[in-house]
């Protein structure tokens, strides 16, 4: 109960952030919202399956790029098209790449996302005619709901309408992830974790359930790579290279894996924070937020979650 | 032709020689301490700017042109000692932890390294200047080569040879071989573990380091070069195997060659070919050409 009633005050504060927030911060809160979806997924990969993906830029690329062509290439200017179609997309992709990646695991797992990654990212950097190289491809202001909301200032448009609506799809992603972790599926998948020969003893296919939840963790990266490129306006390469991938494990484990909430907390600070360093510090922020996470590796592997749930082990 | 295709082999290989060189510290401390070391790109560079600086000031101070190559390799050799710091101060920590942990660790040290690197020399390019040509071209077959480049191919080849002979001649390399294959019986037989990975990690860092200083009169030091070099190198490993130097070898010359055959015949193919390599030796053989037994799920 406790917990259902700080997750509500947590869902209203995001919601009251427009109206007490100056505009600075309502538009870094995109980004977080659009990250929250894509860690959601990845975590059910990485904290509750135990593979850890070091090519699931590749997934958030294949979101954006998505919305990039349908809104400058084919005039498809709907938000809920480019969605369903980045999710289509982004499981039409990650079919056969999971297929082969989770046959192996730990560090053979990592390798072979990380040459998928890097795979796509050569691609849309090098097939400069299809994809605009490095220059990248322009992200047109999607419609919401049919209202095309052309005739209203960009910031308007994105804390407004926009900010609501990727709070929507991050809350149903959530409550959707909820469901799949808590249910039997989810169960399975941590038995495979913790011990994967007594999973295949118990009659779980560990090949199977490792595919599905890569799936649905493509998925899920696939829809927030499509909420990550509209504010930008434009998808670059950038967003598929390696370290883009580091970077979500990055926050991943800075909110904590084992914990539902945690990545979503981890995209938050990692968001906020770099953000500040870069503009306290703009040459040194990568060392500082280098040196955070070998803190975090070294001294709290639990992540934030992890140090709160130390201070009070029962309270959720 | 002869010309060109004569050119386009020894560019490739003079690639391939800095790779072997970044690829082989990578697997020694692979093979020993099971960790991917995501810095080794980062090492690469940091030997590349301290090589470019050496240089520099050696001609600052009025050396002659003919020897640079003296300060560039000790530049080169002496800054990797930064990896006897690193892996005591940070690396040590994490030996009894996932692999998930030693990985992102390492990923720690490249966004460090990176911004060391700018703070320290700046984000425009620095190159050595006229240096590379000052021991003259030779011509192979109607091809221009510059002597640089045959002397990084050479210097690899010894390395390459000195690594072999280490570890298969010397104690010490018996040693690292005895810790790679059963670290608890290693250290069970009397081995300090400790003061061995310190020196192996060490040895990883220099092969970076001088690879990093060897490569730099052919081209400048821009601080993107490490994060680039690192997917490369990584390409090597999993072609070759990973933990084994004769798979570092190899792959180095498979990707070095390829690289520069589909840059000269079809630019856009360059690195994907590559990963397509990988991803296909991965799925077919994942131990790679020379690798021991991955483990499957």
């Amino acid at each position: 109960m406790k917990g259902r009633l700080g997750l509500a005050v947590a869902v209203a504060a995001v919601a009251a952030v427009p109206y007490v927030a100056p505009t600075y911060h309502v538009l870094l809160m995109l980004p977080f919202m659009a990250y929250g979806v894509v860690l959601l997924g990845l975590n059910l990969l990485f904290g509750y399956t135990g593979l850890v993906s070091f090519g699931h830029a590749l997934f958030i690329g294949i979101g954006a790029y998505t919305g990039a062509f349908l809104t400058s290439r084919f005039g498809v200017r709907s938000l809920e098209v480019i969605v369903l179609t980045a999710a289509v997309l982004g499981a039409v992709v990650a079919a056969p790449v999971a297929l082969l990646c989770v046959r192996y695991v730990k560090i053979y797992f990592g390798m072979l996302t990380l040459a998928f990654g890097m795979l796509f990212y050569t691609f849309v950097l090098k097939f400069y005619r299809l994809t605009g190289g490095d220059e990248g491809t322009p992200y047109l202001r999607p419609s919401l709901l049919g209202f095309g909301l052309n005739d209203i200032p960009k910031t308007d448009y994105l804390t407004g309408p926009y900010y609501y609506y990727s709070l929507v799809v991050l809350v149903v992603a959530a409550a959707v992830m909820w469901r799949v972790v808590h249910s039997p599926f989810g169960l399975c998948l941590k038995t495979i974790r913790d011990n994967p020969a007594k999973a295949e003893s118990l009659g779980i296919g560990v090949g199977r359930y490792r595919w599905y939840a890569f799936m649905i963790s493509a998925v899920y990266a696939a829809v927030g790579g499509a909420l990550l490129g509209a504010p930008i306006g434009n998808v670059d390469p950038t967003l598929a290279y390696w370290t883009h991938s580091g970077n979500i494990v990055f926050m991943t484990l800075l909110g904590g894996f084992a914990s539902f909430f945690g990545p979503i907390l981890g995209a938050f600070v990692f968001i906020y924070l770099e953000d500040f360093l870069k503009s306290l510090a703009p040459s040194s922020w990568r060392l500082i937020f280098g040196a955070l996470l070998a803190a975090t590796v070294i001294f709290a592997p639990g992540g934030l979650m992890g140090l709160v749930g130390r201070a009070r082990p029962r309270s959720t | 032709m002869t010309q060109h295709v004569v050119s386009v082999l020894m560019s490739g290989i003079f690639h391939a020689s800095i790779l072997f060189l970044v690829s082989a510290g990578l697997q020694v401390v692979f093979g020993v301490q099971k960790i991917f070391n995501l810095a080794c790109g980062s090492f690469y560079a940091l030997g590349a700017y301290v090589g470019v600086s050496a240089v520099q000031a050696y001609a600052a101070a009025g050396g002659p042109a003919a020897f640079f190559i003296v300060p560039l390799v000790l530049g080169g050799l002496l800054v990797g000692i930064v990896g006897v710091v690193i892996e005591r101060g940070l690396l040590r920590f994490v030996y009894d932890r996932d692999e998930t942990f030693q990985l992102l660790l390492t990923f720690a040290l490249v966004l460090m390294l990176e911004d060391v690197i700018r703070l320290t020399w700046g984000t425009s390019p620095l190159s050595t200047g006229g240096m590379y040509l000052v021991y003259g071209q030779v011509r192979i077959l109607g091809a221009a080569v510059p002597v640089y480049n045959l002397i990084v191919i050479a210097a690899s080849l010894v390395i390459a040879g000195g690594i072999g002979a280490l570890l298969t001649r010397t104690a010490f390399g018996r040693i690292i071989r005895a810790a790679a294959d059963n670290r608890e019986m290693a250290a069970a037989l009397g081995v300090d573990m400790r003061w061995l990975y310190a020196q192996v990690f060490t040895l990883g860092t220099v092969l970076g380091t001088i690879g990093g200083a060897l490569v730099i009169p052919a081209t400048a030091a821009m601080s993107e070069m490490g994060i680039e070099l690192i997917v490369e190198a990584f390409a090597v490993v999993v072609i070759g195997g990973l933990g084994s130097m004769r798979g570092a070898l190899v792959g180095a010359l498979v990707v070095g060659l390829l690289r520069a055959v589909a840059i000269s015949v079809y630019p856009e193919l360059e690195m994907l070919l590559i990963y397509l390599i990988v991803i296909a030796v991965l799925v077919l053989r994942p131990r790679g050409l020379f690798g021991a037994a991955a483990t499957a799920a």
